[in-house]
C-alpha cells in the first residue's frame, strides 16, 4: 500500500452565523495515500467543501473557526503553521480548483500574469522563465494558440478553458496534491469528461494525490480509487469506489445510489430519491444525523451518534444498523 | 479600445448640446431684462428699444441661440453686461487659481482618500477601521463653508499660521502660492476624502468577498499581493466613479471656498456675476463648468476600459 | 436564465413589500433601542421638527429686530449663543432658522421624489419619450447643483419657493435618472417578465410589481436628497442668494458670523454645529433604513458607502 500523503484526523470546523453555531465539519478523519484519486462526497451543505478549504486554511475566519484536529500533510501538522509556512505550502506542494470557472481567476489580470504568480511566488523565477513556463502550461492542459492565449483576459475564455487554466495553475509547480471543489459542476456535461480526464492525465503523470469533492456518484465511479461520503457534517462511509457501489453499508449511501440511474441495474428499475429533507445544520437531530430520512431506523439512532468504525479491511461506516443495510438486496 | 474611446465622446456631444440649450433657455426666459440691465435705472423706452436692437435681442429664439451656439464654438463666449469686456478675456486670469486649486484637492483627496479607504478596509472592524470610518460620515455629512470657518478662525485667526485672505499666484513662487492656499486646499481636500474613503473601503470589502480572491490565496499569495495586487484594481470602478463625482462637488465648493477666502478665481466670479446680474458671464460659466465636467466623465469612462477589460469590448 | 416553468413560482419571488412596510414604526423603534446611533439620530431629527414648529413661539427675543446696544456679545445666561453685529440673539435665529432649513429640505425631498418617480415609472414604457425626457436629465445632471440653483435664483429671484423650485430642479433629474435604472433592470426580472407573460397591464404591473421594489431604493434614496437639500439651502443662504438677511436661516447667519470673526466666533460656530448635527442624523439614518431594508443595497447606491 502506498504511503500515506495526506491524513485527516478529528478535524472540526465550525462557523457562528446569526441563526445559531453551525458544525460545518464535525470530527472527520481520513487519509489520502500518495498518487491515489479520492473522492468526498454528499449532497451541497454537508460540509464537503468546507473541508476541503479547511485543509487549506482559506476559511474565512471570523465566521469560520477550525476548532480541532490535526491535518497532516506529509508528515507535518498544517494547521500548526505560521500563516507565512502555510502560504509556502499553498500552490506549491497542494493545488486547488474550485467551483466557479466564471469567478475563479481575476477579470483584469491577463491569463499570463495568473499563471505565472505561483511560478514567481514559489519557485522563484524570473519573469521571462515564468513566462516560458506559463506558455508550456497552457499547451500541457490542451489549449491551442498558447502564446496569444496568454496575453487575453479571462473573459475572453470559455467556461471550459478557464477551467483548464485553474489546472494549469493549480499544478504549475509540481503539487503532491490536487484538490479540485466541485471542479466541473458549473460544466457542460461533455467539457466535464474532457477537463477530469485531463485531471486524471496531469495527476497520473506526476504521481500527484487528487482529491475530488463532489456530489456527482458518476464521476466517483469512473475516476475514484477510494470514497468517503459526507452527510450533515460527519463523514458516514469510507471505503474503496468498487466496494461502495456493490456493496454500500450506509442508508445514506444506499439513498445516494439509488438516487441516481445507473447502466448496470435492471431496466426501468425505479430512481428513488431519499425521503425528507436535508437537516438544518444549526437543529440537527439527536442520534444520528440522518435518522429522520432512515429506513433501517432503530430506537438506539434517535439516542446515539454512531461513530465511524472499521467493519473490514479500508472499510469504514457510522452505522449501528450497517448489517442488515448490507443485506437490503 | 480606440472605438470604445470615439464611442464614449460620441455620447458626449448631445449632452454637451442639452447642456447648451439648458444655459441659454434659462437666461434667455428669464424675467430680467437685459437691456434694462444694461442700460441702467433711467433708461428711456427708446433707449432700451435701440439696445435690444443693437444686441439682437428682439430676433426670435432660434436664431438667437443659434448665433449664441456658433459663438460659442468660435471660442467666443459673449460680452459682459457689465463690464463690456469680452468674457473669454475675463475668464483668462480668473483660470489659474481655480485651476491650481482643483489640481491639489484632486490629487491630494485621491490620495488621502484611497489610503484611508484601504487602510479601513485592510483594518476592516478594528477601531482603526471604526475611527476612520466616523471621520468619513463627519466629513460627509460638515458643510465646507463652515470648516473654512473653523479652521481659518483656529489656523488663520487664533495660531496665526496662514492669511486670513490674500491670494498669492503662482507668478509669486511656488510656496508663497501653495502657503496662501494651504487652507482652501485642505478644507476641500478632507471633504473630498471623506467620500471617496467611504466608497473605497466598501468596494475593496466587496471585491476582497469575490472568488477569484480565494485563488489568489490558494496559489499561495501574500496577503499584501492579494490586496494590492489582486483587489485593488478590481474595486477602483466605483472609486473612479466617485472622483469624478468628488470634482463635481468641488465645482460647488469652489463657489464656497473662493468666496470665504477670497480666492479670484471662477467661482468667485460666478458669484459676483449673480450679485449684478451679469447674465452672459453666468451664462458662460455654466456652460464652461458643465463642458468640464463633461470631460471629466469622459476620463473617467475611459478610467473605467483602463481598469477592467470587460470594458472594452 | 433557466425556463419558467411554473408562473405561480417565479410569482412568489417578488418579494412581498407590504410584508416589509408593515410594521415599519414598530420595526424602527426595535432597530432604535439595538442601534445607538439610530436612536440618536432619530431624537436629533425629532428635535429638529419639533424647532421647526414651534421656534418662533419659544424664542424669548425679537429675533429679527436690530438691538445696536447690545451687539456682539459673547455667549451668556442672557444670550445662549451670544448676540450678533447687529444684537440679535444668535440663540432664538439659530432655532428658529431651523424651520428654513426643514422646509426646504423635506418640501425639496418631496418635490423631487413625486415628480423624479412617476416620470420614471411612466418613462421606462415608452422608449421615445424615455430617450427625449433622458437627454434632458443628462443636461440638467452636468451643472454642479449649487451652481444651476446659483444661476436660476439669480434669474427668478431668491424667496423661499423659488430656494425649493431651483434645488428641487437637479435634484428631480438626478431621481428620474436613479429610478429609471431601478425599474430598467426590473423590468428584465423573472417576476415581471412572467406577469407580462400572463397579461397583467403595464399600469398594474408598474403598481404592484414594480413600484414595491423600488421603495427601499426610493426611500434611502430620499434621505440623501433631505441631506444635500438641507446643505445646499444652507450654501445658497451662506452666499446671500437665499432668503433675504433678517429672516433667520443657518446659513445667513454663519455669514453674518464671518464678518466678525475675532469677536464673533459664537456668530458662525452655533448654527454650523446645528447644520452639521441636522446633516449627520440625516446621513446616519438613511446609512440605517439602507442596512436594514436591503442589505444587497450597500454600496450599491452612488452617494453611499456601508459604514
Amino acid at each position: 500500500m502506498a504511503e500515506v500523503l495526506l491524513k485527516v484526523k478529528n478535524l472540526s470546523t465550525l462557523f457562528r452565523t446569526e441563526g445559531g453555531v453551525v458544525k460545518a465539519v464535525d470530527n472527520i478523519s481520513f487519509e489520502v495515500r500518495a498518487g491515489e484519486t479520492f473522492a468526498l462526497v454528499g449532497e451541497s451543505g454537508c460540509g464537503k467543501s468546507v473541508t476541503a478549504l479547511s485543509i487549506m486554511r482559506l476559511i474565512p475566519t471570523p465566521p469560520g473557526e477550525i476548532t480541532s484536529g490535526t491535518v497532516e500533510f506529509d508528515g507535518i501538522d498544517l494547521l500548526k503553521l505560521r500563516n507565512r509556512e502555510m502560504r509556502a505550502i499553498r500552490g506549491s506542494k497542494i493545488g486547488m480548483i474550485f467551483q466557479e470557472p466564471m469567478s475563479s481567476l481575476n477579470p483584469v489580470l491577463t491569463i499570463q500574469s495568473q499563471l505565472a504568480e505561483p511560478l514567481k511566488i514559489h519557485m522563484k523565477l524570473s519573469s521571462g522563465a515564468a513566462n516560458d513556463r506559463a506558455e508550456e502550461l497552457v499547451n500541457m492542459v490542451g489549449i491551442p494558440d498558447a502564446r496569444a492565449r496568454l496575453q487575453q483576459y479571462p473573459h475572453e475564455l470559455s467556461g471550459g478553458q478557464r477551467q483548464r487554466i485553474m489546472i494549469a495553475m493549480a499544478m504549475s509547480c509540481a503539487p503532491r496534491l490536487l484538490i479540485a471543489d466541485e471542479a466541473t459542476t458549473a460544466l457542460d456535461v461533455t467539457i466535464q469528461a474532457q477537463i477530469l480526464d485531463l485531471m486524471q492525465d496531469v495527476t497520473e503523470q506526476s504521481g500527484t494525490s487528487l482529491l475530488i469533492i463532489t456530489h456527482n456518484l458518476g464521476i466517483v465511479a469512473r475516476y475514484a480509487d477510494r470514497v468517503a461520503v459526507m452527510y450533515a457534517g460527519k463523514l458516514r462511509e469510507v471505503s474503496d469506489a468498487s466496494d461502495m457501489y456493490a456493496e454500500p453499508q450506509h442508508p445514506y449511501t444506499v439513498g445516494l445510489l439509488r438516487s441516481v440511474p445507473r447502466l448496470d441495474s435492471d431496466k426501468g428499475a425505479p430512481l428513488t430519491p431519499i425521503a425528507g429533507e436535508i437537516p438544518d445544520l444549526t437543529d440537527l437531530p439527536d442520534g444520528c444525523a440522518f435518522n429522520p430520512r432512515c429506513p433501517w431506523a432503530v430506537e438506539r439512532c434517535f439516542t446515539d451518534d454512531p461513530e465511524l468504525e472499521e467493519i473490514s479491511t479500508g472499510k469504514q461506516v457510522a452505522c449501528f444498523e450497517h448489517a442488515s443495510v448490507a443485506l437490503h438486496d | 479600445m480606440w472605438r470604445y474611446i470615439a464611442q464614449r465622446v460620441l455620447v458626449s456631444i448631445p449632452v454637451i448640446i442639452m447642456v447648451g440649450i439648458i444655459t441659454f433657455t434659462l437666461v434667455y426666459i428669464g424675467p430680467g431684462d437685459p437691456a434694462a440691465i444694461i442700460a441702467g435705472d433711467e433708461a428711456t423706452p427708446e433707449i432700451l428699444e435701440r439696445i435690444r436692437h443693437d444686441l439682437g435681442f428682439d430676433r426670435p429664439f432660434p436664431v438667437q441661440m443659434g448665433e449664441w451656439f456658433l459663438n460659442l464654438l468660435r471660442g467666443d463666449l459673449g460680452t459682459s453686461y457689465f463690464s463690456g469686456r469680452e468674457i473669454t478675456e475675463l475668464i483668462t486670469p480668473r483660470l489659474q487659481p481655480t485651476l491650481s486649486l482643483g489640481f491639489q484637492v484632486v490629487v491630494l483627496s485621491t490620495i488621502i482618500g484611497i489610503s484611508a479607504g484601504m487602510l479601513a478596509a485592510w483594518k476592516a472592524g478594528t477601531r482603526l477601521d471604526k475611527n476612520l470610518m466616523i471621520f468619513a460620515v463627519l466629513g460627509f455629512a460638515t458643510p465646507g463653508f463652515w470648516l473654512a470657518f473653523l479652521t481659518i478662525w483656529v489656523f488663520a485667526v487664533n495660531l496665526g499660521w496662514f492669511p486670513v485672505i490674500g491670494y498669492k499666484p503662482l507668478s509669486a513662487g511656488l510656496i508663497p502660492h501653495l502657503h496662501s492656499m494651504f487652507l482652501p486646499v485642505m478644507v476641500n481636500s478632507i471633504l473630498a476624502s471623506a467620500f471617496i474613503s467611504r466608497i473605497t473601503r466598501s468596494a475593496m470589502l466587496e471585491v476582497l468577498r469575490e472568488d477569484y480572491i480565494r485563488t489568489a490565496r490558494a496559489k499561495g499569495a501574500s496577503e499584501f499581493s492579494v490586496f494590492l495586487r489582486h483587489a485593488f484594481r478590481p474595486s477602483a470602478i466605483p472609486v473612479a466613479t466617485v472622483i469624478g463625482a468628488s470634482i463635481a462637488g468641488l465645482a460647488t465648493g469652489f463657489v464656497l471656498t473662493e468666496t470665504i477666502f477670497a480666492i479670484p478665481g471662477l467661482g468667485r466670479m460666478l458669484v459676483d456675476a449673480i450679485v449684478r446680474r451679469d447674465y452672459p458671464i453666468i451664462q458662460a460659466l455654466l456652460m464652461v463648468v458643465a463642458t468640464v465636467l463633461i470631460g471629466v466623465n469622459l476620463i473617467v469612462d475611459i478610467l473605467y476600459a483602463y481598469i477592467d477589460p470587460r470594458i472594452r469590448y | 436564465m433557466a425556463a419558467i416553468t411554473d408562473p405561480a413560482t417565479e410569482w412568489e419571488l417578488a418579494p412581498p413589500m407590504s410584508a416589509r412596510l408593515r410594521g415599519s414604526l414598530g420595526a424602527t423603534y426595535r432597530a432604535a433601542r439595538r442601534d445607538k446611533v439610530l436612536a440618536a439620530s432619530i431624537t436629533v431629527l425629532l428635535i429638529g421638527l419639533f424647532l421647526a414648529f414651534f421656534a418662533p413661539t419659544l424664542a424669548r427675543t425679537d429675533y429679527e429686530r436690530t438691538d445696536p446696544v447690545n451687539r456682539l456679545l459673547g455667549p451668556s445666561t442672557d444670550h445662549w449663543f451670544g448676540t450678533d453685529n447687529w444684537g440679535r440673539d444668535v440663540f432664538d435665529r439659530t432655532i428658529v432658522g431651523t424651520r428654513l432649513s426643514f422646509l426646504v429640505g423635506v418640501s425639496v425631498t418631496v418635490v423631487s421624489t413625486v415628480i423624479g418617480v412617476s416620470v420614471a415609472l411612466v418613462i421606462s414604457y415608452f422608449r421615445l419619450l424615455d430617450s427625449i425626457i433622458m437627454r434632458v436629465v443628462d443636461g440638467f445632471l452636468a451643472f454642479p447643483t449649487i451652481l444651476l440653483a446659483l444661476a436660476l435664483i439669480s434669474l427668478i429671484g431668491p424667496s423661499v419657493g423659488n430656494i425649493i423650485i431651483a434645488l428641487s430642479v437637479t435634484a428631480t433629474a438626478g431621481k428620474i435618472r436613479l429610478v429609471r435604472g431601478a425599474v430598467l433592470s426590473l423590468r428584465e426580472s423573472t417576476y415581471v417578465e412572467a406577469a407580462r407573460a400572463v397579461g397583467v397591464p403595464v399600469p398594474r404591473i408598474l403598481m404592484l410589481h414594480v413600484l414595491p421594489n423600488i421603495v427601499s431604493i426610493i426611500i434611502v434614496q430620499a434621505t440623501f436628497t433631505l441631506a444635500g437639500a438641507i446643505l445646499a439651502e444652507a450654501s445658497l443662504s451662506f452666499l446671500g442668494a437665499g432668503v433675504p438677511e433678517y429672516v433667520p436661516s443657518w446659513g445667513n447667519i454663519i455669514a453674518t458670523g464671518q464678518g466678525y470673526m475675532q469677536v464673533g466666533f459664537h456668530i458662525s460656530f452655533f448654527p454650523g454645529l446645528f447644520l452639521t448635527i441636522t446633516v449627520l442624523a440625516v446621513v446616519l439614518i438613511g446609512d440605517s433604513i439602507r442596512d436594514h431594508l436591503d442589505p444587497k443595497l450597500r454600496g450599491r447606491l452612488k452617494t453611499t458607502a456601508h459604514s
